[in-house]
């Protein structure tokens, strides 16, 4: 067994090494340029293009034609949601998403904010999930898109994207999805879902990163205004030259998703479960988000008076994440936790532990053991487990604020 | 985030870990910070009757900069009388242990904490 122990899959992944290899030929051999009409080269290239978009199509149940290639899923998302609400303005002015996004969603709605549209964010329930109803509030006669994701990146919480997707339907408003989490760990399926836009990343599904797609649907037709201009590829949507080797990772990396996804959701769930049982044995220990609505990879869990950074410091042995910013000048907790009604303590102290295809059984019980021990260390030091254990309410203390 | 070399000593060898019995006569506490901020330090001091800091204890939540400062801390004020203990600033504290800015506060909470408990023993003592 390696130390560091890589947890932290919902980062991002390795590149399956068959997906390596596939790509390896498209950087020296079958260099053309895919928009080359003009001879074998260009052909070449083109081909493998269209047999990944074919691959990724496959995985998500749509039609090939209806993807374009981006970036990544940041790219897609600001695309979905700059493009839509600048092409659909003289429709409406107001869009809707959820607290508890990821950056690329938020962001791009401060932006257009700032161009003048209006933005409901929805609050989740303490289990990380939206409250149909509260959504169905917040829809206006002027709404032209809701934005949520499928998956949450810090929780792994699955939000319930048919039924919204038929609360939009129903008032002819746009529904986006960020699936960037969601690939190879739920099931996606375009003919069933509806979904107008979606975004896609290859990079958390063991592909490489800079690769991206964005579903458009053409029936019904949605439309967008070009974020990227230049020669007019992927029908004006997103002009670039295509990075073909990137194209062929992300396809392959969806094709061996789609044929494995099954086994190793179930394999990873099992892991997961050890690792919850294990990390419960402790006192004062919470899971953040709804267990049952949740990806099997991901587990995020918060360490009762200890504090975030310094048990990440503490777990050197393990790449997690801490759901609390704090390493940043902004010294914020995680907004996800805050938004799910999280103490400022319990989010300052929380672990995102993310598990993926390469994860050990050995790998598992060693970390488990290795948070016993370190949380064990920071509390032995902190002066509030000290007051817990003298049965202190700490709620009841007056603390001197800085 | 990188750590210098003694917030690294500091953090994984604590100097000086523990609490004195509050109700003690001898004993300062000082308890600063708090859980929503992510940084609560207890300090404590064992004063002689000489008006000298004979022994001293801390516990710290907080970050690795903010349990290094709280230990670095406990070091100084060994043998101090109580006015010299209380005179030390937190820029000789972020200097010993080349904090950067970000973390300049754990250094200001540690001697927050050393005038609470000088402050503390003071008041048993009036």
């Amino acid at each position: 067994m390696k130390l560091p122990i890589y947890l932290d899959y919902s980062a991002t992944t390795p590149v399956d090494a068959r997906v390596a290899q596939k790509m390896i030929p498209y950087l020296t051999e079958h260099y053309g340029n895919p928009a080359s009409r003009s001879h074998v080269f260009g052909w070449r290239a083109e081909e493998a293009v269209e047999q990944a978009r074919e691959e990724v199509a496959a995985l998500v149940r749509c039609e090939a034609k209806d993807l374009v290639w981006t970036s990544g899923a940041t790219e897609s998302i600001n695309l979905a949601l700059k493009g839509a609400a600048e092409f659909y303005k003289t429709k409406g002015k107001h869009l809707v998403t959820v607290k508890t996004e990821h950056k690329a969603t938020l962001d791009s709605m401060r932006e257009l904010e700032r161009r003048g549209f209006e933005v409901t964010y929805l609050d989740v329930r303490p289990d990380g999930l939206i409250d149909l109803n509260q959504l169905e509030g917040a829809l206006r006669k002027d709404t032209i898109l809701v934005s949520v994701m499928f998956v949450n990146n810090e929780i792994g919480v699955v939000q319930d994207i048919p039924a919204i997707g038929e609360l939009c339907r129903r008032r002819g408003i746009l529904f986006h999805v960020d699936s960037a989490q969601a690939t190879g760990k739920c099931d996606v399926d375009l003919q069933a879902l509806k979904v107008d836009l979606m975004s896609f990343s290859a990079h958390k599904t063991y592909g490489p990163k800079g690769i991206g797609a964005l579903y458009i649907r053409r029936k019904p037709r949605v439309r967008l205004e070009a974020q990227m201009h230049g020669g007019g590829h992927e029908r004006g949507f997103r002009s670039g030259t295509l990075a073909t080797h990137q194209i062929v990772g992300m396809g392959e990396a969806y094709r061996l998703a789609k044929l494995e996804m099954a086994a190793e959701r179930e394999r990873i769930r099992v892991l997961r479960d050890r690792l919850l049982a294990g990390l419960n044995r402790m006192e004062e220990v919470f899971v953040n988000g709804d267990l049952e609505r949740r990806v099997p990879h991901n587990l995020n869990m918060s360490f009762n008076y200890v504090e975030g950074e310094s048990l990440i410091m503490a777990v050197k042995d393990i790449a997690v994440s801490s759901g609390s910013a704090c390493t940043s000048a902004s010294l914020e907790p995680s907004y996800v936790l805050r938004a799910l009604g999280r103490s400022d303590e319990l989010a300052h102290s929380s672990i995102r532990f993310t598990l993926g295809r390469f994860t050990t059984a050995e790998e598992v019980d060693y970390a488990v053991n290795h948070i016993q021990a370190k949380v064990a260390r920071l509390r032995e030091l902190s002066p509030l487990w000290e007051m817990h254990k003298e049965g202190i309410d700490l709620n009841t203390v007056q603390w001197a604020a800085h | 985030m990188a750590y210098s070399d003694k917030v690294i000593d500091h953090y994984e060898n604590p100097r000086n870990v523990g609490s004195f019995d509050k109700g003690d006569e001898s004993v300062g506490t000082g308890m600063v910070g708090a859980p929503a901020c992510g940084d609560v330090m207890k300090l404590q001091i064992k004063v002689n009757k000489d008006g000298v800091i004979e022994d001293a204890r801390f516990k710290t939540y907080g970050c690795g900069s903010a349990i290094a400062s709280s230990s670095l801390v406990t070091e100084w004020v060994k043998g101090k009388k109580l006015e010299e203990a209380a005179g030390i600033k937190n820029t000789q504290i972020a200097a010993e242990l080349s904090l950067p800015p970000v973390k300049i506060h754990c250094s200001i909470l540690a001697e927050d904490a050393i005038k609470a408990a000088v402050e503390d023993y003071r008041k048993k003592h009036k």
